[in-house]
């Protein structure tokens, strides 16, 4: 009982210190375009932590709107975003907000 | 002072400042730098200046297109804060020891390679953004002044040639008058500087060092005048105070019926490009508008405009026209008019080529959403639809369906119309020579001369070399014009004319003979008509 209850812990610490994630599908019809892309870049900059979307075997920096761009991502197409760093979980907030509000 | 000749193309007189547009080719030459930290520091200069650039573009652009459209020079501007592409300028000027000009060159290419070799369309389509903000830093590390960036003032344009885009792009309110090496008499550049009422000049042998200087264009006689001394200013100057009084004389026509000596009567309306078009069609005392083309908010945007804001548009001319006919013409992209989300193909021959309704009647949500902002706006004023390059009475049926499809929807959405004249142009030979069928199916033709005469004489009327051989007055034509309107009357429909032949002041007499209904012209030509027609028996 203590062994598992112990691990459990573990795990929850692992995930928190880890990192933040959400998935989201993309709903545009142009995909992750230039103007959300460029959105996203400039909302994720000010944090600290390291900012990712990955779909399809492929992730990007979310800072970075071209390597975003390059991704190619089309609607219907699930995305993973994560954050990682200090400020993670106000950034994960932020970056579902801006997928919930332009994508 | 020196002075050069060209063709006139456009007559008036305009002083002022010459601004040298280039499109922004500029060469870049690979050099070796010493210092690359001092490069480095050079090319932040220029991307900083590049960021306020567009800063001041995105603000002007919210103005004028709204925030929407506006945000593309927020991205731009956003790209070139990128940090793959400023890693890859920097990492070219340290490792290769080069210079920024051709850091960023081999940056955009790269980048621009990499968007264009993207499966999607529309990401293929953004490679041309990469070009432009990297054409953009390299304009302003070399010392070339932008297209976009013109200057405070009015100006005299300058320049090898223009594309429609890039005179639609133009700030209207600082265009003096157009001088350019190539184009045509019945270029689109011509058309703008006929609309706008300024001068314009072509096969000018142009030179860049003009660019600041002050010049005179006298499109009278067709010259261009580098910096003038004192008393050629003071005689241009009493030429445009002659200029203004002419025009002051023409107002005095205002309020006046079209009528002729003998009491026949004929609608002067105006033709316009832009909404931005409709003040001079009020200062001019048009009837109504015979030709609304509705490209132009096609031209402007960077995607297909949707129907709400299409609706906008269409609301605001029949608004603003306040119950005076308004005749909208259908999407005319293709041939001279391109628009890159279009996606067209690249044509041998595009003015026989995939264009007008022939694009609407294959892609045809296309077309259903522009008559759906139509028909929606028809509730507001006495809105009129025509549609351009017909050449079979099956097309018109065609379109008939989808009209009534359309109408259809919008009954069951319970959304407001009212009853909206259904028109074609005339424009093709094969229209022309079949209106009698054709008149059966519509209510009323106008007559597109422009069209009409370059595929009746064969003629590619871009082609300045062929001057020599047009004839807008061919005799072909003015024959087709009068088959159309006896046409037309059998049927008991009205007959116009939209194209620039209708503003042809020698031909108002015959145009009248013929017992055209209505003349089309640009809104500086609805008084001169107006006074030839007053002036005929």
């Amino acid at each position: 009982m203590v062994k598992i209850y112990s691990k459990k812990i573990k795990q929850n610490r692992k995930e928190v210190k880890i990192m933040k994630t959400f998935t989201y599908t993309i709903k545009d019809a142009l995909g992750i375009h230039a103007r959300p892309a460029g959105v996203l870049a400039k909302e994720a900059k000010p944090f600290a932590s390291t900012i990712t979307v990955a779909a399809a075997g492929k992730s990007a920096d979310a800072k970075r709107i071209m390597a975003v761009m390059a991704l190619g991502i089309k609607q219907g197409v699930q995305v993973t975003v994560t954050a990682d760093g200090a400020d993670e979980t106000d950034a994960i907030a932020a970056m579902e907000k801006i997928f919930k509000e332009n994508l | 002072m020196e002075q050069y000749s060209g063709k006139k193309i456009f007559s008036g007189v305009a002083i002022g400042k010459i601004f040298c547009y280039e499109k922004e080719q500029n060469m870049v030459v690979r050099r070796k730098v010493t210092d690359v930290e001092a490069e480095i520091a050079r090319y932040e200069e220029a991307k900083k200046e590049a960021v306020s650039q567009l800063q001041e573009l995105y603000k002007k652009a919210i103005k004028d297109v709204g925030e929407v459209n506006a945000q593309i020079f927020e991205v731009h501007s956003m790209m070139l804060e990128d940090g793959d592409y400023n890693d890859s300028v920097y990492n070219l000027i340290r490792s290769q020891e080069i210079n920024a000009e051709y850091a960023v060159a081999t940056t955009g290419d790269n980048f621009a390679e990499m968007f264009a070799n993207m499966e999607d369309d529309y990401m293929k389509a953004r490679s041309a953004d990469l070009k432009d903000i990297s054409e953009r830093v390299i304009a302003i590390l070399s010392g070339a002044v932008t297209g976009e960036a013109m200057s405070d003032e009015p100006v005299i344009i300058v320049a090898e040639d223009l594309a429609p885009s890039e005179t639609v792009q133009m700030d209207k309110e600082k265009l003096l008058a157009f001088v350019t090496r190539l184009g045509s008499a019945n270029s689109h550049t011509a058309i703008l500087a006929r609309t706008m009422n300024i001068p314009a000049l072509i096969d000018v042998d142009i030179k860049k060092e003009w660019n600041g200087k002050m010049g005179i264009v006298d499109g009278y006689s067709g010259k261009i005048i580098i910096d003038p001394d004192e008393a050629t200013v003071e005689e241009f100057k009493k030429k445009q105070r002659e200029d203004i009084e002419k025009r002051e004389l023409l107002s005095s026509l205002k309020g006046k019926e079209n009528i002729t000596k003998s009491g026949q009567k004929i609608n002067v309306y105006a033709n316009i490009g832009n909404t931005s078009d409709l003040a001079a069609v009020l200062q001019n005392d048009a009837s109504g508008i015979g030709l609304f083309r509705s490209e132009f908010i096609y031209l402007e945007k960077s995607d297909f405009p949707t129907e709400e804001e299409q609706f906008q548009v269409y609301k605001q001319v029949a608004e603003t026209m306040a119950g005076k006919k308004v005749i909208i013409r259908t999407l005319d992209i293709g041939a001279d008019k391109q628009v890159d989300y279009f996606h067209l193909d690249k044509e041998e021959n595009p003015a026989l080529g995939y264009r007008a309704i022939r694009i609407c009647l294959t892609q045809t949500d296309i077309f259903k959403t522009q008559l759906r902002a139509l028909y929606r706006a028809s509730y507001y004023g006495n809105i009129s639809i025509m549609y351009p390059m017909i050449i079979s009475v099956e097309e018109v049926r065609r379109i008939k369906e989808i009209v009534e499809e359309v109408k259809q929807e919008l009954k069951s959405e319970n959304i407001p119309f009212s009853e909206v004249e259904q028109g074609i142009m005339i424009e093709t030979p094969a229209a022309a020579i079949i209106s009698d069928e054709l008149a059966k199916e519509v209510q009323f033709f106008s007559i597109g001369t422009n069209d009409l005469t370059q595929y009746t004489l064969a003629i590619d009327r871009q082609n300045a070399k062929l001057d020599m051989f047009y004839n807008s007055h061919h005799e072909a034509v003015l024959r087709l014009i009068k088959l159309v309107v006896d046409n037309a009357h059998k049927e008991g429909i009205w007959a116009g004319i939209c194209g620039e032949l209708g503003a042809d002041t020698t031909l108002t007499q015959r145009f009248l003979e013929m017992g055209l209904d209505e003349l089309s012209v640009s809104p500086t030509f609805v008084l001169p008509v107006r006074k030839a027609v007053r002036e005929t028996n």
